[in-house]
């Protein structure tokens, strides 16, 4: 590992400052802990924003929700006002990593995590993703790897609130010495062709300092699914995050996301599209799950994600009115 | 370099049971009526209990024992410490974190070292440069091996060019290392060193190296040393390109009857291929030592499983009298097979520490503790068995080839050579080289991999002949104790709920299973104790012999105070450290069975001692004397006619005196007493003798696991909800620590069964996942309701008459699972680890709905 200096910055005016392209931040320290020691990065600077006071509210306003970006994982879970109204979201945190992580991991280190394909994480594979000519998954060990979109660089988006967050339309605001920008989670991730070196669009010298979510409405329902091989510490195999506006049993709107199926947050628009104006049900949601199958590309050893996504993704809209 | 390896590592390669040297002797299968003993010592008869309590089986033997020996043990029930259900007396230091283990020890001036490794899976070293390392801030020394302890070596050494440095086999392999004031400083400075390789083409995949043309990983024949605890392979087998073997072997180290013949008599065969995994020992504390190299000797901190053998392999590599090395272990944190010797992680921080004049501190990380340090080898077991329609067996045939990579040992023959009777059995092993970390010896070497596919295909065969699988079992196992542990663990699970394969009608399908576990009876004989008893009545026991998780240190003191009266706790236990009287290493499960009986032996000398000098004190004579609830009763005539505990007797006496132990002590002639005792041959002899200080004793060891599973047939996931686990290990000396080391039998076997993986990359040779995230290892949620069931085996073998249950107890559950999941879904899962992939595939197979699809 190597040295670098610290700051422990106060206000996000402080924070910022300091964010001159060579620094980085760290709010709970998890993922980046480990990037530092495997030697994938070397910055001169750790900005530490945990103490910045006023990060870690959850409050609901007219707008919405509005989730600071260092509250814990823990506390999405437990929160009552996301079990009762954004359920999606407090089951995906509770889901993710082990509890003693889930203490310390914050929403914005959530999104903003880099991924965990075995050949980026190891510094002896120089992979497209780390500025090298190829992705070593293609035609190497890639039963963990993306389904969708997966040609140039076959990772899948780590974070597991990134899925209902974007299923449930969230914006993040972006600051900077320079000001404050809002960014629609969906225009937020980068696929690999839009640029294969970075999985976001936030500016080296940006920190999240907000997540914002539409109100949500009495007609609306959530659900999160993760499967993993283990339940205890485990990535998920796939994961889906279901949102529907419905009236009595039929679905107005539907809003479909996948995790661990491409490179970012895998919006499933024909699924989404046959579930509206449809009844929920056994017949419905099983098209919607076959639909978010369709155009998937996928690799030698990854083929069984399949299945296992089309019955994720029925069982979740089934929950989604049913519980 | 062939290195010379200590007895104690040697002796458990018996467990292979591989060769007709190593395998297991008739004698061990069909116990003879005990010989007399042919010793000249001096002997007496004694009456001990026998048989399987709670069975008619129960009964009693005679045999005639060594005159020195202490009287008969009577069954658990009616002692007052051992057999008792004792709490680890090192428990709360373990939890509160005082406990001391080796990547604990810090010592003043203890320098902190890092080890180069190598990125390439096979290539030659043309350069190493030090010199920036050795200028890096902190740095107080520099190694470059000259040697790499570990693979598998050529026969014939002038079939490779000579190289100036060793040549590399295996991605991981160590090349050199660094000692530095700090570990940041070490791990810095391991990255300044320049070496140029000229990398060699290499194969990774055993499939692919069996190829003709496949890259070769020694270009002749090549031979691991035996390693310890049943690593390693036979000598001088025939080799071809990557393949060296296949050895045949059966019950009798040779095959046993004539298969073809068998088979003809067969009125049903069962043949199935089956794959089981590279699986790493993931031990939660690394390989590691503190090394503290000084001019009259060097004192070695170990995370080991044998004092003794780490002590004798520094004697050799260093040229050291045994008598310059010690090595401790205080606690330590898992092997499982893999830490016995020194090895390279040793020899580094030796040669560093000799370098610096200063202790080195060599903990391995988690990375190369997966790459480098050992594995259970992979199998593709191709086995056949013939049957006739009442199930009889008439032929058993297992062709197998595995990889130990660069080692060799990848045999999985056990089980389907010692499990089952049948007149007509072969096994054919061979190993595959690949460039990958060689194996060492892992949890019942060969075994848990080759229940997989026996007990599967014994599954299948019951269906087959419409047999209850336990039904078939009582028929063709000739176990007591197996047949014991069927129904106590039938009746258990509750069996008869057990349906048809494929019964349940909706996503998630639940299914019952069964299988059972083999293991030998090995004894170490080169185990010792003393015993001490100091004039303010304390007492201590000292022995080399480490305790590796499996509770040893609190059963050796509920031994001293089964003799001594006393209670566990009043037993002051030191061990693990090769200053006390030489203690066995701990592999082939022979820790409990093998210095328990040391330890009656030495209580018992001392005890007669310490009777004798308080008897006089008290003039009277040492027979009067009962030690027993931490007092000595003294009575005015032979205590034993005094007794009144037992049923039908009656008090001829009340004591005229009792003293407190203490009060007794004070009464000893000297300051302390003390008594040294060895482990002598089993009751009635060996099956097999490996040695003058290695035993194979009579019988084996059981156990049956049923497994209850859950399969979600749209997901692939399996989930065990529930194992009964039955189990003997003669008599349980501590039921809790037996217990214990069942759930992590248990744990470890579903581990295997569904989640732990070596990955290696196909095209570079890199494993991909040398992690404990992506290296997946079964965690709380998966952990399945245990329950242990116990069975007490009294055999009449020894002071003790206590036996193994660490490998037993891991050897079946993969088998269970497996057979569990083909009861729910009605298919066989025929490769390991059972994940959703596979599962998904195979039930894919079935339905045609589409190409399996190997993950």
């Amino acid at each position: 590992m190597n040295r670098f200096e610290w700051t422990d910055a106060a206000t996000v005016k402080e924070a910022v400052a300091q964010l001159n392209g060579r620094a980085v931040v760290k709010a709970g320290g998890v993922d980046l802990l480990d990037r530092l020691k495997e030697g994938l990065e070397a910055p001169e600077r750790l900005v530490n924003i945990r103490n910045i006071r006023g990060l870690d509210r959850i409050e609901e306003n007219r707008n919405g929700l509005s989730i600071g970006p260092l509250v814990t994982l823990t506390r999405l879970s437990e929160d009552r006002l996301l079990l009762e109204r954004y359920r999606a979201l407090a089951l995906a945190a509770g889901r993710a990593a082990t509890p003693q992580i889930r203490n310390m991991a914050t929403v914005g280190g959530n999104l903003l995590q880099r991924p965990r394909c075995w050949y980026f994480r190891q510094e002896e594979f120089h992979c497209g993703r780390k500025g090298g000519e190829r992705c070593f998954a293609l035609d190497g060990e890639n039963q963990y790897h993306a389904i969708f979109d997966n040609q140039l660089c076959a990772i899948v988006h780590p974070s597991a609130l990134a899925v209902p967050l974007m299923a449930l339309g969230a914006r993040v605001v972006l600051t900077s010495s320079k000001g404050t920008r809002e960014v629609e989670l969906e225009r937020f991730f980068l696929t690999p062709e839009q640029n294969i070196l970075r999985e976001n669009v936030i500016a080296p010298d940006e920190l999240i300092t907000e997540v914002k979510v539409p109100p949500s409405q009495p007609s609306t329902r959530s659900f999160y699914i993760k499967q993993g091989e283990k339940e205890s510490f485990d990535w998920p195999v796939a994961d889906v995050a279901v949102v529907l506006q419905t009236k009595g049993n039929v679905c107005q709107k539907a809003s479909i996301v996948l995790g661990a199926a491409a490179p970012v947050p895998w919006r499933a628009k024909s699924a989404e599209n046959s579930l509206a104006g449809k009844i929920v049900n056994e017949q419905s949601a099983r098209e919607a799950a076959r639909l978010c199958m369709e155009g998937a590309t996928p690799l030698a050893q990854n083929a069984y994600k399949l299945p296992v996504f089309e019955a994720i993704v029925r069982r979740a809209i089934l929950k989604t009115v049913s519980s | 370099m062939a290195l010379q390896q200590s007895r104690e590592q040697k002796k458990p390669n018996a467990a292979e049971a591989k060769t007709a040297d190593t395998s297991i002797p008739e004698a061990a299968r069909n116990p003879p009526n005990d010989a007399p003993n042919k010793k000249s010592e001096p002997t007496r008869k004694v009456v001990l209990p026998a048989g399987i309590l709670g069975t008619s089986n129960m009964n009693s033997v005679e045999r005639e024992i060594p005159v020195d020996e202490p009287p008969p043990l009577a069954v658990n029930s009616e002692l007052a410490a051992i057999g008792k259900r004792e709490p680890r007396l090192d428990g709360r230091l373990k939890v509160t974190g005082k406990a001391r283990y080796t990547a604990d020890v810090r010592l003043p001036g203890m320098l902190f070292a890092q080890v180069v490794t190598s990125r390439h899976p096979h290539a030659r070293i043309r350069s190493i440069d030090t010199s920036q390392a050795e200028r890096a801030p902190g740095v107080r020394a520099v190694y470059v091996l000259d040697r790499v302890l570990g693979n598998a070596e050529l026969r014939d050494k002038s079939k490779e060019l000579p190289a100036k440095y060793p040549i590399v086999r295996f991605a991981g392999q160590p090349i050199a290392a660094v000692a530095a004031s700090t570990q940041a400083e070490a791990d810095d400075a391991a990255r300044l060193f320049k070496v140029e390789y000229e990398p060699l083409p290499f194969v990774v995949e055993e499939d692919e190296a069996r190829k003709k043309g496949a890259p070769l990983v020694f270009p002749g024949a090549a031979d691991q040393g035996e390693t310890a605890g049943g690593g390693g392979g036979p000598q001088g087998v025939p080799q071809e390109g990557n393949v060296r073997g296949p050895v045949k072997g059966g019950p009798r180290g040779r095959p046993a009857g004539d298969i073809n013949k068998g088979f003809s008599e067969a009125e049903v065969t069962i043949e199935g291929e089956f794959r089981t995994q590279v699986q790493t020992h993931s031990a939660l504390e690394t390989h590691g030592v503190v090394a503290d190299w000084k001019e009259d000797g060097l004192t070695v901190y170990a995370s080991t499983q044998g004092t003794s053998s780490v002590r004798d392999e520094f004697a050799a590599i260093f040229k050291l009298k045994k008598s310059q090395v010690r090595v401790i272990t205080e606690f330590m944190g898992g092997g499982f097979g893999a830490k016995f010797g020194a090895g390279n992680v040793g020899m580094i921080a030796a040669q560093l520490s000799k370098k610096a004049g200063a202790p080195v501190r060599l903990m391995l990380n988690r990375k190369d503790e997966h790459l480098s340090v050992g594995n259970r080898p992979s199998s593709i077991q191709r086995l056949k068995v013939g049957a006739k329609r009442d199930g009889t067996l008439t032929a058993i045939h297992l062709f197998s080839y595995g990889t130990a990579g660069t080692g060799t040992g990848a045999g999985a023959g056990g089980p389907a050579q010692n499990m089952y009777k049948c007149a007509n059995i072969l096994t054919e092993e061979a190993d595959v080289f690949t460039h990958a970390g060689p194996a060492a010896a892992f949890r019942a070497p060969g075994h848990p991999q080759g229940c997989f596919a026996l007990e599967q295909v014994i599954d299948e065969l019951a269906e087959r002949v419409g047999l209850d699988p336990l039904a078939l079992r009582d028929k063709i196992d000739e176990s007591p104790a197996r047949r014991e542990e069927r129904r106590v663990g039938a009746e258990r699970i509750g069996w008869s709920r057990r349906r048809r394969a494929g019964s349940d009608t909706g996503p998630v399908k639940r299914g019952l299973g069964v299988a059972q576990s083999i293991w030998y009876r090995f004894v170490n004989l080169d185990s010792s104790c003393e015993v001490r008893i100091t004039q303010d009545g304390s007492v201590e026991i000292l022995s080399g012999v480490q305790d590796i998780g499996g509770g040893i240190r609190t059963v050796l003191a509920q031994v001293v105070a089964e003799e001594l009266g006393l209670k566990a706790s009043d037993v002051t236990v030191r061990i693990g450290d090769t200053s006390f009287p030489a203690g066995p290493a701990s592999g082939g499960s022979v820790t409990t069975g093998s210095i328990t009986p040391a330890a009656r032996n030495a209580a018992f000398k001392v005890k007669q001692q310490f009777l004798e000098q308080v008897a006089t004190a008290l003039n009277t004579k040492p027979d009067n004397l009962l030690l027993r609830g931490g007092q000595v009763a003294v009575y005015s005539i032979h205590s034993s006619w005094s007794d009144g505990d037992s049923e039908g007797k009656t008090f001829r006496s009340k004591p005229r005196q009792i003293l407190s132990f203490r009060q007794a002590a004070a009464k000893l002639k000297t300051e302390q007493i003390a008594a040294r005792a060895s482990r002598s041959d089993d009751y009635g002899g060996f099956a097999f003798k490996g040695g003058p200080d290695f035993g194979m004793g009579i019988g084996t060891y059981g156990g049956v696991q049923f497994a209850e599973v859950a399969v979600d047939t749209e997901t692939g996931i399996i989930k065990v909800e529930r194992v009964v686990a039955v189990h003997d290990c003669g008599r349980p000396m501590n039921p809790m620590t037996v217990e214990s080391q069942i759930n992590g039998g248990v744990l470890q076997g579903i581990s295997y069964a569904l989640y732990e993986d070596r990955i290696l990359d196909r095209n570079t040779g890199l494993m991909v996942n040398p992690n404990l995230e992506q290296y997946k290892i079964v965690g709380s949620r998966e952990t399945p309701k245990i329950e242990a069931i116990l069975i007490e085996e009294y055999m009449g073998r020894s002071s003790t008459d206590a036996g193994g249950i660490g490998e037993p107890s891991t050897i079946p559950t993969a088998a269970a699972v497996a057979n569990a999941v083909y009861n729910a879904v009605g298919v066989r899962m025929r490769e390991m680890p059972m994940t959703p992939a596979r599962v998904l595939a195979a039930l894919q197979s079935t339905t045609g709905k589409g190409g399996a699809r190997k993950a």
